[in-house]
């Protein structure tokens, strides 16, 4: 499997829970540059674990790490000290949450000007401009444009999921990371937040993780397949899915086991 | 079968009903004795002058003067402190043996009797504190180991900062943790998130909750007892090294000491309307500030 340019890679990374349970094991894996890479794997494989573990969410839960995870410059998340970790979530890896999460209380504008408010960004127009361009791509723009002061807790499921990813990328991070985005979401809104990622990958580089093979094969370039905390395949979405090399994969992917 | 259903049904409505007119049946009949009892005797003279006499005549001006300023006073104290500790004990403290000792004794405290925080205003405040300025200072006479506003406040402060404590931290506890892990996830510290995700969600349940204890605060009697409040008074000082008289601390002396407790009854009905008005604005406040910020939080 050719990989021309890389965003991402993770060498011999594990992430293990305060109480002992190993989250993902020992994971080598290059993310190539503005594509779509999907995760998918049986419910408690390890695919949260190893996605929160790339910007180093699991902190929250006290877990801890060995390997590295290395962007494309060089920097190794591992080693960043906790103000550096902020820049990165802030910055340079962006994230989506499994359920739409908008701020409540907060409008639409101001809820995607929210990662502005820790980049020091302070000029309105500023704000104004980098809001709306992050809601076009987010293809919500059309839908909110003439109601940004309305809060962002009455939008739809679909919306709010569209409005997390423009907050997501309201700084223009390289990475993208997003954990089963659509299994809070309708059909129609699946769809418009599956074509959308396709769209962004043309700026970000895409991790999705998702319980959907279908949705890995009709969005992502690359497949990753892990069991019980392991990478076991990764190849492109074709080759994984019409020649898997492993049994594992193969009995996975014709569903003998979910 | 189904007789019996409907009639545990029935049972249970009448019951509930019935407990829930006593309860509202009692506490309007008390509010209606002491509003058509009370209300005869307030009048500017009644809430501006001194009590004369053996309390059987005058008015109640140095009580609400020395109460307002009790409960300034201990507010400036408690609410900063109690939203300080609060905010650092959900949002920032680990949770670990340490923070689990803290929030146990803080709950143990807010269920400890007042007059053990007024015994220990007179122990700590008076006694160690007071005593210990006098002698640093180098006074001869008692100054700061006296009775006074000072102490009363401070030891009122103490008896509310529990339950203040525990009040924010409900209001704190109202916003689910996904909105903090959504602040953490755009690169937010810690303190970033409570900044800018927490404290404006809870605001409104942190203040009701504030005006709340601070209120029932107010209507206390036993934790000043012994530190500060007055017998009699001709008139308020504003002195924060003096001791002032107390509204509920006032009936109190009315209903017990006074030599003709029955020529004191209309006093004490206007008094103890003035402090359930003063209870029920404090309440009051709380309920209009947890209003608005629904209706700001769902516009
Ligand atoms: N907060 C946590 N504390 C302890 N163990 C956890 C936690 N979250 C997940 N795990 C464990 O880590 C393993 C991987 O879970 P997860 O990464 O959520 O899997 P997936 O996302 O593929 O369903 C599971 O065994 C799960 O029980
Ligand atoms: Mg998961």
């Amino acid at each position: 499997m050719e990989i021309r340019e890389r965003a991402l890679q993770t060498f011999r990374f594990s992430v293990v829970y305060p109480n002992k349970v190993v989250g993902c094991k020992s994971v080598d894996i290059v993310f190539p540059k503005n594509e779509v890479t999907a995760l998918i794997g049986p419910s408690g494989c390890g695919k949260s674990s190893f996605l929160k573990g790339l910007n180093r969410l699991n902190d929250e839960f006290g877990c801890t790490y060995t390997g590295s995870v290395v962007m494309a410059d060089g920097t190794d998340v591992m080693t960043l000290d906790p103000y550096e970790l902020c820049l990165l979530r802030g910055d340079r890896i962006g994230y989506v949450m499994q359920k739409p999460v908008p701020f409540s209380g907060k409008t639409i504008q101001q809820d995607v000007a929210m990662p502005l408010l820790a980049s020091g960004v302070r000029d309105k127009r500023i704000i104004r401009e980098r809001v709306q361009r992050a809601l076009e791509k987010a293809a919500l723009w059309d839908e909110v444009h003439d109601r940004l002061d309305a809060l962002s807790t009455a939008l739809s499921g679909g919306q709010q999921q569209r409005l997390c990813i423009a907050r997501a990328i309201v700084n223009a991070p390289e990475i993208l990371l997003l954990d089963e985005p659509c299994s809070a979401l309708d059909p129609k809104s699946t769809q418009l937040v599956e074509q959308l990622m396709i769209e962004l990958a043309a700026e970000h580089t895409i991790v999705l993780v998702t319980h959907n093979m279908q949705q890995a094969q009709r969005v992502a370039e690359r497949t990753a397949f892990f069991y019980e905390g392991r990478l076991v395949e990764y190849d492109t979405t074709q080759n994984m899915f019409s020649n898997p090399k492993e049994n594992l994969t193969a009995d996975y992917i014709i569903g003998k086991f979910s | 079968m189904r007789d019996r259903r409907l009639l545990f049904e029935f049972a249970f409505r009448a019951v509930s009903n019935a407990v829930a007119m006593v309860v509202v049946g009692v506490t309007l009949f008390i509010l209606g004795l002491v509003f058509v009892k009370g209300i005869g005797g307030i009048s500017f003279a009644f809430l501006t002058s001194p009590p004369t006499g053996t309390m059987d005549g005058g008015g109640i001006g140095p009580m609400i003067l020395g109460t307002a300023w009790l409960v300034i006073l201990m507010s400036l104290m408690t609410v900063p402190l109690g939203a300080i500790i609060a905010v650092y004990l959900n949002e920032i403290a680990t949770r670990n043996w340490l923070y689990n000792t803290v929030m146990s004794s803080v709950r143990t405290l807010a269920a400890v009797p007042s007059i053990v925080f007024g015994l220990f205003g007179l122990a700590f405040f008076v006694t160690v504190i007071g005593g210990g300025l006098d002698w640093l200072f180098g006074y001869e006479e008692r100054v700061f180991q006296e009775r006074c506003l000072l102490w009363a406040a401070l030891t009122m402060g103490t008896l509310t900062l529990p339950t203040n404590v525990i009040s924010v931290s409900e209001a704190l506890k109202l916003v689910p943790d996904e909105q903090r892990h959504a602040g953490i996830c755009l690169g937010y510290t810690r303190w970033e998130v409570v900044k800018w995700v927490v404290l404006p969600q809870a605001v409104g349940g942190i203040l009701t909750g504030l005006v709340l204890s601070v209120s029932r605060g107010a209507g206390e009697v036993a934790p000043i007892l012994f530190v500060g409040v007055a017998y009699f008074l001709p008139h308020f000082t504003g002195d924060v090294l003096d001791q002032f008289m107390e509204l509920g601390y006032h009936i109190y002396v009315m209903a017990t000491q006074s030599p003709n407790v029955d020529e004191t009854l209309p006093i004490q009905y206007a008094t103890t309307l003035v402090l359930l008005t003063l209870t029920f604005g404090f309440n009051s406040i709380g309920q209009v500030i947890r209003w608005m910020h629904r209706k700001k939080m769902s516009r």
